[in-house]
């Protein structure tokens, strides 16, 4: 036995699998530990891109009194916005988006840019001449480009009236010591739409994922292992019986299955281990076939007879006799089992019907979120290309495995 | 040749077909046998001629198609397992591969422990049990304590070969069926296994079903042959009648191919 586990790490092919594998395996585990954030914590407020971000609350707070808002764009506006042109944003908002007269207020340039921006839509300007649809579209792209201006100032509340006073302003080439700031956190992969740490939640999401593929694979295991068995060794009726059951899964797409069970067992109740349940108990036919032809084999070797002869019971034979020769082989059914189950829970999630999304994350959830919160069209590479990768390493990792116990096993695949 | 004792083992009409349609196979067909006690019966035949499916019958690991065993001149029954474990007591085996007999994953003891078990020894204590293990193992010239510990596959065909009627010495059944034990062992180990055999039945006086393709191997050994050729016993009789003046073409056949160590061999086949 020790020979054998010693003769398949000398295979190339599973050393670079289970290195990979371990890898994966420590980050699951070790990163969570370390990371300052949990996996479903929210960090920021959206999709921020890797890299480390400092508290816009805290930049502000270095000033005399407390400040509780920060506005670069208020003072910014007074100054860039002519009367003419306030009167023309009047005009436009007036005829074409049908505001009230009396809701505009000149005098106050954030609301009416804010109002401009909530309304103005390019398609509302037909029945303009060209020119004048040429300059609002002017006129707005230079009120988006405003709010990121030249510096700003930072309001404070006055104490007597409770209104806004100016406390101080900011220029634009002053800076704050990133050292200074207490409060910095730092994203290595970004976060995803719920503002969470994309490398923290992928840990955690790996881990669940391989517990899915894990637990997966072994009721796949022991399901296929019984049916398989019992039906290669008892032979007959039972034979038959159990062969048909097994054939009625096969040509039935266990997906449809998978698919349909998902959605009955409903939300509330599909938690990972749940969805691990649904997935092994489609998912164990082929190993069930498998495994009766290998037995169909052995039932007729000579120490099987000879442990017949020997008065043992049919439990005792099936599991010292047969089972220990179709060890290898079982494990490395088992093997491609976790790798399935994974994918498999990936698939489902994709279509919304993955573990409930309270309890915990996988990376099929992960993808799922990407997608659903438009990562793809808002360019936000972090929020699925490594969970992508991380769900072609592990199957990766656990395919190249199984090529290498094969070769280990088999010796007629062995490359001399 | 022994005196003929009573009879401990016969078939009448036993038949099996394997397959169905096109598949159908008769690999037995309508044999007749009568085996009396401390006989040393030979079953030859060529490859393909049904002996090994004869054995597997007579051993109630396959199913009889057809006819009827009769065992200590009651019908064999070996409807429920108990009654096939009261069987095999009394019926055990040899194998041909001493190689793919043994459990690769259990260690020699375990098979030895087994046969105490299985011979009513369940009660005896550890020392008497390595007792008689050792017993069993000196009766075939093996040393107990070289093998204690040891798996099959540490060990050589021919002391494999050996254990294996070290198993019969420690079970004593009535009937033992060698299969072809000597085909896959060297020329030495054949004599010395032969010989256990032969001492076997002298000490215990065991019926031995001795099945080979070896029909002057039959003739060394056995008090009475059966020439069997495509499931169906041609000839069979005391062996020196058999062998010595053969009426059926495939028995002179068959003694025609044995090679002459002084005369030049004739590998023309004799019709």
């Amino acid at each position: 036995m020790f020979h054998q586990i010693k003769q398949v790490f000398h295979s190339p092919k599973f050393v670079v699998g289970f290195v990979i594998f371990v890898i994966m395996l420590v980050f699951a585990i070790f990163y969570p530990m370390v990371s300052s954030f949990g996996p479903m914590e929210m960090v920021g407020t959206g999709f921020y891109a890797p890299g480390t971000y400092v508290s816009v609350v805290d930049t502000a707070q270095s000033g005399d009194s407390l400040t509780f808002n920060v506005d670069t764009a208020s003072s910014a506006y007074d100054s860039a916005l002519p009367q003419e042109t306030r009167e023309s944003m009047k005009k436009w908002l007036v005829n074409q988006a049908g505001v009230a007269e009396g809701d505009i207020d000149l005098n106050d340039a954030e609301a009416l840019v804010a109002l401009w921006q909530e309304k103005y839509d390019p398609e509302l300007s037909q029945g303009l001449i060209t020119a004048d649809k040429r300059a609002y579209q002017r006129l707005d792209e230079q009120l988006k480009t405003l709010g990121s201006g030249d510096g700003g100032i930072i309001l404070a509340v006055e104490d007597e009236e409770g209104n806004l006073q100016v406390s101080k302003e900011v220029a634009a080439n002053q800076f704050v010591n990133v050292s200074d700031i207490s409060n910095t956190v730092t994203v290595p992969m970004g976060t995803d739409n719920f503002g969470a740490d994309m490398a923290t939640k992928l840990a955690s999401s790996i881990g669940v994922s391989l517990q899915i593929g894990l637990l997966a694979g072994i009721i796949a295991t022991i399901i296929g292992l019984f049916f398989g068995l019992l039906s290669g060794y008892l032979g007959g009726w039972v034979d038959d019986f159990l062969v048909f059951i097994t054939n009625l899964f096969t040509v039935i797409p266990s997906f449809v299955i998978l698919i349909l069970i998902a959605n009955s067992v409903g939300q509330a109740a599909r938690g990972p281990m749940m969805v691990a349940m649904i997935i092994g108990c489609t998912s164990w036919p082929w190993t069930a076939r498998s495994v009766r032809s290998q037995v169909l084999s052995l039932r007729n070797r000579d120490h099987v007879n000879l442990s017949k002869l020997s008065g043992h019971s049919l439990p005792r034979i099936v599991l010292v006799d047969i089972l220990p020769y179709l060890a290898s082989y079982v494990v490395m059914a088992m093997i491609l089992q976790i790798s399935s189950g994974i994918l498999s829970e990936a698939q489902l999630s994709m279509l919304g019907l993955g573990p409930s999304t309270a309890d915990a994350t996988t990376l099929g959830l992960m993808m799922n979120w990407a997608q659903k919160f438009g990562a793809l069209t808002s360019n936000c590479w972090w929020a699925f290309i490594p969970v992508i990768i991380s769900v072609a390493l592990i199957t990766f990792s656990l395919n190249l495995m199984n090529t290498g116990l094969d070769q280990v096993f088999n010796p007629q695949l062995r490359d001399s | 040749m022994a005196e003929l004792g009573k009879s401990v083992l016969k078939g009448e009409g036993i038949t099996k077909v394997f397959g169905y349609g096109k598949t159908r196979t008769t690999a037995v067909d309508h044999v007749d046998f009568d085996f009396r006690e401390g006989e040393v019966i030979s079953i030859v035949g060529e490859s393909g001629s049904g002996k090994t499916t004869i054995a597997r019958m007579i051993l109630g690991l396959i199913n009889v198609t057809e006819g009827n065993m009769y065992f200590n001149g009651q019908p064999r029954d070996i409807s429920s397992g108990k009654k096939r474990k009261e069987y095999w007591k009394n019926i055990q085996a040899v194998f041909q591969d001493p190689f793919s007999s043994f459990n690769m994953f259990n260690k020699i003891d375990s098979v030895l422990l087994d046969c105490i078990n299985m011979a009513g020894g369940r009660h005896l204590s550890k020392e008497e049990k390595e007792k008689l293990m050792t017993e069993a193992c000196s009766f075939v010239n093996l040393k107990y304590a070289e093998l204690t510990n040891k798996y099959p596959f540490e060990l050589s065909g021919g002391q494999m070969q050996r254990l294996m009627i070290a198993r019969i010495f420690l079970l004593k059944p009535k009937i033992l069926i060698a299969d072809e034990p000597t085909s896959m062992v060297d020329a030495c180990s054949r004599a010395t296994i032969l010989d256990y055999l032969l001492k076997l039945r002298d000490d215990e006086h065991m019926t031995i079903i001795f099945i080979t393709h070896d029909i002057g191997l039959a003739y060394y050994v056995s008090d009475s042959v059966y020439i069997m050729e495509h499931g169906k016993f041609v000839e069979s009789g005391p062996a020196e009648d058999v062998i010595i003046h053969p009426k059926a073409d495939y028995t002179k056949r068959l003694i025609s191919d044995v090679p002459k160590i002084n005369d030049e061999w004739d590998l023309t086949t004799v019709e």
